[in-house]
């Protein structure tokens, strides 16, 4: 398969982060008071994301296992920054509605993850396509988010008004506890439509998160579940692994004695 | 022999109390209330009242059908929409208090799995949901006899207030929080018939009324003090929302500690807050610590030490 198409495939739908992996809540419940909020935040991080991976990547043998986490977080920082004045310089809008969240993006944990589970253990280019997949999933689940909210608690869709005359905005939805709703149903319809294909025997892992099911005998790379299972063709670097089988059995009696 | 010997599994003893008996005792005494709202309030609340009832019975209909499990005959559905018509202005459009409707009986109850399984009191969850929702709609308490502030918010802003029109529920507010006199009844009739008993109304309302008296900057002043009691929602909420089965401890200590938290909650929303009301959102809070304070009252078993250890 190509490895650049299957990489962005997996960031939009199979692992997309907001949906699927649920990772980087903080943004995906902040910001996304209205569709262009969302879509800005979302493409901003997939900016920081693909570069950061690219970086990554290519640091791979030079950053030593053991402080790896901080050597990323200068990576994905410095571009952070300059991502940071760049908006500052030509997008003041939206820098300042989006405000804090953008040096929060350091912090991100989409982008921690994927240097971590992809970028620090894969070649240059895909690690730059999983980024940008990552963050076109991203974005499109902020903006899917932000739109709801948008019509809902203001009756307008990327600042248009849309709704009829006398629709009475649902305010709730501009708050805190509306980013919620949205998700959940959001994530609520995800799931329905892939247990329906689950149920009719399609191919739902076309559709599906990280897959679920049988690592063992999966011809993927650099999936997300994967990279924790045991069992897989391709171990996580030195150092990365899991305990033993043997010291996992220990722990077990342990517990049973108990 | 044989015919005497009778093998069953447990449980032997059953209650005739069935769900149906209780929602149906608690709609009986809401009567009075609902009576007098549209007594007060004219015929349009009424047609407030049967909205939200049609609203939530329908939704719980519809989910039984997708479900495949119908539970509209349980009555719960109704109990949820009269609570919360009378939780509502009269002067509401009628598509609000439908939307409100189905979020108590969609969001709140059916989607964590049913009457029984609800975090939250579903009419009231529902009620602050319109409230953050529709903020001037909600608080319009215009009505042709009353117009303007209620007597809570009367009585915030420092004016004078009187106490007997509000006992008798001739003031501004929600259908069925006017009347003090038509909701004791109604709880009264629910004390007698042993559907509540006064574990959690009781220390709410007596908490509540210390930590006025405390806190409320005019000391003990018995007018003041019965203004704070027999207005806003303070003896809906103790008396018919408080006690929800669902949403309330189940132990017997935690009730009272339930009850305590209230009276602080509603006495610090209704002093220190920026609103007058403050009754929903801290029988909400209540509700949402209810598996704590459960679990800190457990009793101890026969034999056990506190905590689950054998002696």
């Amino acid at each position: 398969m190509n490895k650049a198409g299957e990489r962005l495939y997996n960031g939009l739908v199979k692992e997309n982060p907001t949906f699927v992996l649920m990772l980087g809540m903080c943004p995906t419940l902040a910001v996304t008071t209205s569709a262009m909020n969302g879509l800005g935040m979302g493409l901003t991080t997939m900016v920081v994301l693909a570069l950061s991976n690219l970086f990554i990547s290519l640091l791979r043998k030079v950053i030593p296992n053991r402080v790896r986490i901080p050597a990323f977080i200068v990576v994905i920082a410095s571009f952070v920054t300059v991502v940071q004045l760049l908006l500052e310089a030509y997008l003041p809008a939206l820098n300042k509605s989006l405000g804090v969240y953008i040096p929060l993006i350091v912090v991100n944990c989409i982008i921690l993850g994927r240097a971590e589970s992809y970028a620090y253990s894969n070649p240059p280019v895909p690690s730059l396509f999983d980024g940008i997949g990552m963050g076109l999933g991203f974005s499109l689940a902020l903006t899917c988010i932000g739109a709801f909210r948008e019509l809902l608690g203001a009756g307008k869709l990327f600042g248009a008004a849309v709704m009829p005359e006398g629709f009475e905005p649902i305010r709730i939805f501009g708050q805190a506890p509306g980013a919620f709703f949205v998700l959940a149903m959001l994530v609520a319809v995800q799931n329905a439509v892939k247990n329906r294909r689950k149920r009719e025997g399609k191919p739902y892992e076309k559709i599906d998160s990280g897959c679920n099911e049988d690592c063992m005998n999966c011809s993927d790379q650099g999936c997300t579940r994967r990279f924790y299972d045991m069992g897989g063709e391709k171990q996580p670097a030195e150092g990365l692994r899991k305990p033993s089988d043997a010291a996992m059995e220990l722990i077990d009696l342990d517990k049973e004695e108990k | 022999m044989s015919e005497r010997m009778k093998v069953s599994s447990n449980p032997h003893i059953r209650s005739r109390v069935t769900t149906n008996g209780i929602m149906l005792a608690v709609v009986a005494a809401l009567m009075p209330a609902t009576g007098f709202g549209i007594y007060n309030f004219g015929m349009r609340a009424l047609t407030v009242v049967l909205v939200t009832i049609a609203s939530t019975v329908l939704t719980e209909f519809l989910f039984g059908l997708y479900r495949k499990r119908t539970t509209v005959s349980d009555l719960s559905a109704v109990v949820t929409g009269l609570l919360l018509a009378l939780n509502l202005p009269v002067t509401i459009p009628l598509w609000m208090a439908a939307l409100g409707g189905v979020f108590a009986i969609l969001a709140v109850k059916m989607l964590f799995g049913g009457l029984g399984q609800n975090f939250m009191n579903p009419a009231l969850a529902a009620r602050c949901f319109l409230l953050i929702s529709f903020p001037t709609a909600m608080t319009a308490f215009e009505c042709d006899a009353y117009t303007g502030a209620t007597p809570l918010a009367a009585l915030k802003a420092g004016e004078q207030v009187n106490v007997m029109n509000m006992i008798t529920g001739h003031t501004a507010g929600t259908i069925g929080e006017t009347s003090v006199i038509a909701l004791v009844a109604g709880a009264c009739f629910l004390l007698m018939t042993g559907v509540i008993d006064l574990r959690i109304p009781g220390s709410y309302i007596v908490t509540f009324v210390l930590f006025t008296g405390i806190f409320g900057g005019r000391g003990f002043d018995p007018a003041y003090l019965s203004a704070q009691l027999a207005g806003g929602g303070l003896m809906l909420g103790a008396f018919f929302m408080a006690t929800d089965y669902v949403t309330r401890p189940i132990t017997i200590r935690g009730q009272y500690v339930f009850g305590i938290f209230l009276g602080i909650m509603t006495g610090i929303f209704r002093i220190f807050g920026p609103g007058a009301e403050g009754v929903s959102y801290a029988i909400l809070l209540g509700n949402l610590l209810v598996p704590l304070i459960e679990r800190v009252t457990k009793p101890a078993a026969f034999g056990c030490q506190r905590g689950g250890k054998r002696a």
